[in-house]
């Protein structure tokens, strides 16, 4: 199997909101897909109608060849799913929540002590087994959430913002885990709003106001990126960036230390004249140089450039 | 095999949270325990010594008997004797006597054809003297040799086994149902809602758990409890305000087994339909009130109107009230009262099915 999630023309309204708009996906088998999105995006609403959970106004959507709707039980029985709430009961220790979920996947007797120790020991749970999970802390907790997504060995993980109230070295030990996972022939689908964890990703979608604005590898999304990048140093940055903000062919501009980092309609053919052209007589000391896209310029341009060109139809019509 | 397991689970992981949350383990036995000597030491419906006023138009012996009879229950003291209909109804009015007693002038023949013969009047202004008059309406004051015996009524029958009327005595068997109700129902209408809230639902409904290893997995470690509360009920019962046992222990729980199994399904229910646990308990304190006050526990059922009755059926604290009756003071099987079992039965299947067909395995 290639793909182990299909979707085409998934949508979701809620009343007359629409959360997910005509959505096609093909997330590829044993690789990690990254869901790239500002809140409000329709990463969770998307990812529930995959779990089966809301259904479909439009569209349909296949995982691990069943449709996620009709044959919601079958799909439940071979993926694993991580809200973006912690959803374990905090009333029950470590090892109770495991050994619960354990019991509801049909896992019993000694395989389900094997299996539960297994956890424990891959998660580094063994300290506070005994504890409440409700004690526990973000870092913790999210490590406890996936051991206990992970016990059924799931063919197909989907997380929903696994890491936002988690500090950066827990969150980089989670994605340790989730490569080993990718290793052993899981497929993980994770939402972020995080550029770093996005760059992770072996694919990725950016998602804004329902609908992919982009699709690919990272690497490629920052090459392919519908924008040119200059960065500009200058004494008097503040008055750099009225001049620019005012000129139409700068989409945006975002301040990195003493640096101004220019987003620059892909047309021009040499941004970095324009730019000096600009500043003519108001910074003549700037340094200015082309740079490569990150993924952020990616998720700006990706973003913006629609929002303009939206607009920019509206003016026409 | 697989569907009993998964549905243990969820009754163990249940029974687990019921034990961490102290407060609400106090309460399961701290509600029966304070209800029962509120209620066993306050509720008192023994009417005693009621001024009356009696209206002989017989004047016969058995006339003389029979208002003897009356004031031997000490449910009233005979105040007054009336010589004619105007000296009682002025006696009525002034309100000197809360009971007035008419005996029609043929007491003999009519006794012989079953037509009314006696006519007990009451101060409509104090509810609970209609009680009276209806419980003494059944007594089986009138029947001596020679008369035909009047259709027996439940109320006859109770009497016979609680001679002095004493109120805890027919309170306390009652009172384990009302209990029962009370807890049972406020302990599932949360559970669904309670999930829901905290957030765990949304795993729960993602595994491959049923519905109706949810629902029933809910159920089970309550039915525990509430037979722990019987239990205690019981025993207090007894010992503080000495109510027999007369009939079977084994029946007893078993009857009370079934009545939990269906409060506890009407609890379900109401956790099915509604959003968050302030709601629960809102309409779970609605279905209280008609229970407790419908059920025959503080009114006699004959007394109510044929709607309320009509609506008494439905609620299953009326059908365990006379079951446990029946079994605690009369010494009835549980087979003597196929009917009431059978509608208990009825409600727990009818509401369960109810729940599992309302509650879907999705968010929206």
């Amino acid at each position: 199997m290639s793909n182990a999630i299909v979707a085409r023309g998934l949508t979701r309204h809620f009343g007359p909101v629409v959360a997910v708009d005509g959505i096609d996906l093909d997330v590829p088998a044993q690789q990690i897909y990254g869901f790239l999105g500002p809140n409000g995006s329709g990463k969770s609403t998307t990812i529930r109608m995959m779990c089966g959970l809301l259904k479909p106004s439009a569209g349909s959507v296949t995982v691990l060849g069943h449709d996620a709707l009709t044959d919601a039980e079958t799909v439940r029985l071979k993926l694993g799913y991580m809200t973006q709430k912690f959803s374990l009961w905090d009333d029950l220790t470590v090892r109770e929540n495991l050994e619960f979920m354990c019991s509801v996947y049909g896992l019993t007797g000694a395989a389900k002590r094997e299996r539960v120790a297994a956890r424990v020991r891959e998660y580094d749970l063994g300290e506070f087994a005994g504890r409440l999970a409700g004690t526990l802390s973000g870092g913790q907790r999210q490590r406890l959430a996936l051991a206990a997504a992970t016990l059924h060995e799931p063919q197909l993980l989907l997380l929903d913002e696994p890491t936002s109230a988690v500090d950066p070295q827990s969150r980089r030990d989670f994605w340790e885990k989730l490569f080993d996972l990718v290793a052993r022939g899981s497929t993980i689908l994770v939402s972020t709003h995080y550029m770093d964890e996005a760059e992770r990703c072996h694919r990725l979608a950016i998602l804004d106001r329902g609908r992919v604005m982009v699709e690919g590898a990272p690497k490629q999304l920052a090459r392919d990126i519908d924008a040119s990048v200059v960065e500009v140093e200058c004494a008097d940055l503040p008055a750099a960036r009225k001049v620019l903000t005012t000129e139409p062919a700068v989409l945006s501009i975002a301040q990195l230390g003493s640096r101004l980092h220019v987003l620059m309609k892909r047309s021009l053919d040499e941004p970095e004249r324009h730019v000096r052209r600009a500043l003519a007589g108001r910074c003549e000391t700037a340094v200015i140089e082309r740079v490569g896209a990150t993924l952020e310029d990616v998720f700006v341009a990706a973003t913006v450039l629609r929002d303009a060109s939206a607009e920019g139809r509206e003016r026409a019509a | 095999m697989n569907w009993l397991r998964r549905m243990l689970a969820i009754a163990s992981k249940e029974t687990r949270q019921l034990r961490r949350d102290r407060v609400t383990f106090g309460l399961i036995i701290g509600i029966p325990a304070m209800q029962i000597m509120l209620f066993g030491y306050a509720i008192n419906f023994d009417v005693r010594d009621l001024d009356a006023v009696v209206l002989d138009q017989a004047r016969t012996s058995l006339s003389r008997q029979l208002v003897g009879d009356l004031a031997a229950t000490q449910v009233m003291h005979i105040s007054w004797q009336a010589d004619s209909a105007e000296e009682f109804e002025k006696i009525m009015d002034r309100g000197d006597a809360n009971i007035g007693v008419v005996i029609l002038p043929d007491l003999e023949r009519r006794l012989q054809d079953g037509a009314v013969a006696v006519q007990i009047v009451v101060d409509g202004s104090q509810p609970s003297l209609e009680n009276v008059a209806q419980g003494l309406a059944v007594m089986p004051l009138l029947r001596r040799p020679g008369l035909p015996a009047r259709g027996q009524s439940s109320i006859a029958v109770r009497v016979a086994y609680n001679a002095e009327k004493r109120t805890a005595v027919q309170v306390v068997p009652a009172l384990v149902g009302t209990i029962l109700n009370i807890t049972m129902v406020i302990f599932t209408a949360g559970a669904i809602v309670r999930e829901r809230e905290r957030g765990n639902l949304e795993l729960l409904i993602t595994t491959p758990v049923s519905r109706g290893q949810l629902m029933t997995g809910k159920l089970l470690p309550y039915i525990a409890i509430g037979l722990i509360q019987t239990t205690l009920i019981m025993l207090l019962g007894h010992t503080l305000f000495r109510v027999p046992i007369v009939g079977s222990l084994v029946e007893l729980y078993a009857g009370a087994a079934l009545f939990i199994a269906a409060t506890l399904s009407l609890g379900l229910f109401i956790s099915t339909v509604t959003r968050t646990q302030f709601q629960a308990f809102q309409v779970a304190f609605m279905t209280m009130l008609p229970s407790i006050l419908m059920s025959g526990f503080v009114f006699p059922f004959d007394g109510m109107p044929r709607l309320a009755q009509w609506i008494a059926q439905v609620l299953p604290l009326t059908h365990f009230v006379e079951i446990i009756r029946g079994i605690v003071l009369r010494g009835a099987h549980l087979w003597d009262m196929p009917l009431q079992l059978g509608k208990l039965g009825l409600f727990f299947v009818v509401m369960l099915t109810a729940s599992v067909l309302r509650f879907h395995k999705r968010l929206d």
